[in-house]
């Protein structure tokens, strides 16, 4: 951990921080966990700290695992060249995150598009609608219990009344 | 008054209330029997709007003095796309207009969607570069590139530098036929109709040679985990030359017949600004962040695949208006045709895969002789390559910035979750913000300059 990130973590005690690093291409990131009540502070602790490019925000569901849905924020530091990959989780029955389109303006249609394909509430949000499906679109489909679906096939050939 | 009619009539009367619309130059919203209902995708009046800052293109900092307006009976909505040729794709935007000034942008996407994400999770890691490719479709080798370190780097394996070489090659090419096809219809967009076919003449030449190397002229599947597909074809070394030599010719010409042309510069000069704060609260990156004078470009901060090898100079805009945008793109196609003249004097010579037995498949004979051989052959084409858990992040520079792929694996031959950063996304939302307070036809040349995939953006 260099000095940058440990200046940024220092004063969220719950945070866990990993340092992951691939040779080959000179991409080293950190991972840095953190409880849902110190998303935002967070976020703006990262931005004051020269993380101010947001790069990604989006949600993942770990199915059968105890706090169900992660939400993952990437930003980048453009002056320390550094990258921090942010993660959260939240359970199933309280989905609901705090929106970060105070800090980010970027958050607005990635909050719109994690809450469309996870269900995932962003409390604050100018605009929280469906982005990529329609309005009246039932379930959010990048769940893992929502069915891929299936084209049935009918195999005609080679039965046995040919 | 019968039943029949009763129900008739409040169905009548509800359909009436849903399509209450909001009529030009009032504040009032009247019920209007022919309007349809456009639910939560519609632009509202201007107290009813809680993204209204948002829309207006004011809500990182307002680099115009805007008064505000009274309503006038000039005031307008206007709806532009899905299908407008100038939209570059399935993009639609609502418009406020005042007469010919936008005063307020809605972006709206989805008309692409086709839920690559949720397909990426049934795909195994082999096919996974076949699904990546069709995203964001003038950049297939970029998307493939993404995919294939973000894979490499959850195995922990390294390709081989010859590799890497092909791999450097082709995803500049793809830069190059990506910006010469953007600089011909941004061109086209703003009256220069000569340029789309002299930018389309140059790209043919790309996409000959993505044809002889990978058997297709888009969605390659050319560059996969482990290494490329297959080695490059004889006499390369020549069409590449050719290539280099044709393009730059090229390039050449389109600056000769645009850079001074007064039509040109009166459309693009002051046209469609970014500041630099705006590119970093949006996230945008690539050759449009650039434009505005931010200096970050990945081959150069984060290198991938011994880029770093290479010389090669990133231009850099100052205005951040469409001019620079083009501009900008112009001098990249020159550095990325730098490196490909690199690239063949320097290609070292070896394999161009991995030799790791869990990931490449034996060579044929070897199936005969190896029982190891034969049990691989077996595992990798009825399960896959088996990746451990874990989660992996990898960005690349893409011909439209930063292309992300972040991946949880939860051990097997498939993704548990496959994220992709797409960078036409970010840009996307950030056009209101370049849009408002223009002309309209300034929006023509602003949607041209920064340059969206709609593939990219739906996915």
């Amino acid at each position: 951990m260099n000095d940058v990130i440990a200046a940024l973590v220092a004063p969220f005690d719950a945070a866990e921080v990993v340092e992951r690093s691939y040779a080959s291409s000179a991409t080293t990131y950190h991972m840095i966990a953190i409880p849902v009540e110190e998303w935002v502070l967070f976020a703006q602790a990262a931005k004051e700290n020269g993380f101010d490019t947001f790069i990604d925000l989006f949600a993942a569901d770990h199915f059968s695992e105890a706090p169900r849905f992660e939400v993952t924020l990437i930003l980048l530091s453009m002056t320390a060249k550094e990258r921090i990959v942010v993660t959260t989780r939240v359970p199933y029955d309280d989905p609901s995150v705090p929106t970060l389109t105070n800090v980010f303006q970027g958050a607005n249609f990635y909050e719109r598009e994690a809450y469309d394909m996870f269900g995932i509430d962003f409390p604050g949000h100018p605009d929280l609608t469906r982005i990529l499906l329609p309005d009246d679109w039932v379930g959010h489909p990048l769940r893992k219990d929502y069915d891929i679906g299936a084209v049935p096939v009918q195999f005609k050939a080679g039965s046995a009344d040919l | 008054m019968s039943d029949a009619t009763e129900r008739a009539e409040s169905v009548e009367e509800k359909r009436r209330a849903q399509h209450e619309i909001w009529v030009s130059g009032t504040e009032e919203r009247m019920p209007f029997a022919a309007s349809t209902n456009e639910g939560s995708q519609e632009m509202l009046p201007r107290d009813q709007d809680p993204a209204l800052d948002i829309q207006r293109g004011i809500a990182v900092d307002d680099d115009f003095v805007t008064p505000e307006r009274v309503v006038s009976a000039e005031r307008q909505i206007i709806n532009m796309g899905p299908q407008h040729p100038s939209t570059h794709g399935v993009l639609r935007l609502q418009m406020e207009l005042d007469g010919e000034t936008v005063t307020r942008v809605k972006p709206i996407i989805g008309y692409l969607h086709t839920g690559m994400e949720k397909t990426a999770e049934t795909l195994s890691y082999a096919q996974g570069p076949t699904n990546v490719t069709r995203m964001d479709y003038l950049s297939p080798f970029a998307n493939e590139l993404t995919f294939s370190l973000t894979v490499e780097q959850l195995l922990g394996i390294d390709v081989p530098p010859r590799a890497d070489a092909i791999r450097v090659l082709m995803t500049e090419l793809n830069r190059v036929a990506s910006h010469l096809l953007s600089s011909a219809t941004m061109g086209m967009d703003v009256g220069a109709i000569s340029m789309m076919i002299y930018g389309w003449r140059e790209r043919e030449i790309c996409l000959d040679f993505f044809e002889k190397v990978t058997g297709l002229r888009m969605n390659h599947n050319y560059i996969r985990p482990g290494g490329v597909a297959a080695e490059l074809p004889d006499g390369w070394e020549d069409d590449v030359t050719n290539l280099i030599k044709v393009v730059n010719a090229g390039v050449d010409e389109y600056e000769e017949l645009l850079n001074g042309n007064p039509i040109f510069l009166d459309r693009t000069l002051g046209v469609g600004v970014l500041t630099p704060e705006e590119i970093k609260q949006f996230g945008i990156t690539g050759p449009v962040a650039r434009a505005s004078g931010v200096d970050w470009d990945l081959r150069k901060a984060h290198p991938y695949c011994g880029i770093e090898r290479y010389t090669f100079d990133v231009p850099l805009g100052k205005h951040g208006d469409v001019f620079d945008r083009y501009k900008v793109r112009i001098d990249e196609i020159r550095e990325s045709l730098r490196i490909a003249e690199q690239v063949i004097v320097t290609i070292p010579s070896g394999d161009y895969r991995t030799t790791d037995p869990k990931v490449t498949p034996p060579p044929r004979a070897r199936i005969g002789e190896s029982m190891e051989a034969l049990i691989h052959h077996f595992k990798l084409f009825t399960e896959g390559v088996n990746v451990p858990a874990g989660t992996a992040y990898q960005a690349v520079e893409g011909p439209r910035g930063e292309l992300g792929c972040y991946i949880i694996s939860k051990g097997g031959a498939r993704p548990w979750r496959m994220r992709w950063r797409a960078p036409s996304f970010a840009v996307v939302q950030a056009l209101p913000v370049m849009m408002t307070d223009s002309l309209i036809a300034d929006v023509i040349a602003t949607l041209a300059s920064t340059d969206p995939v709609l593939g990219d953006v739906d996915r």
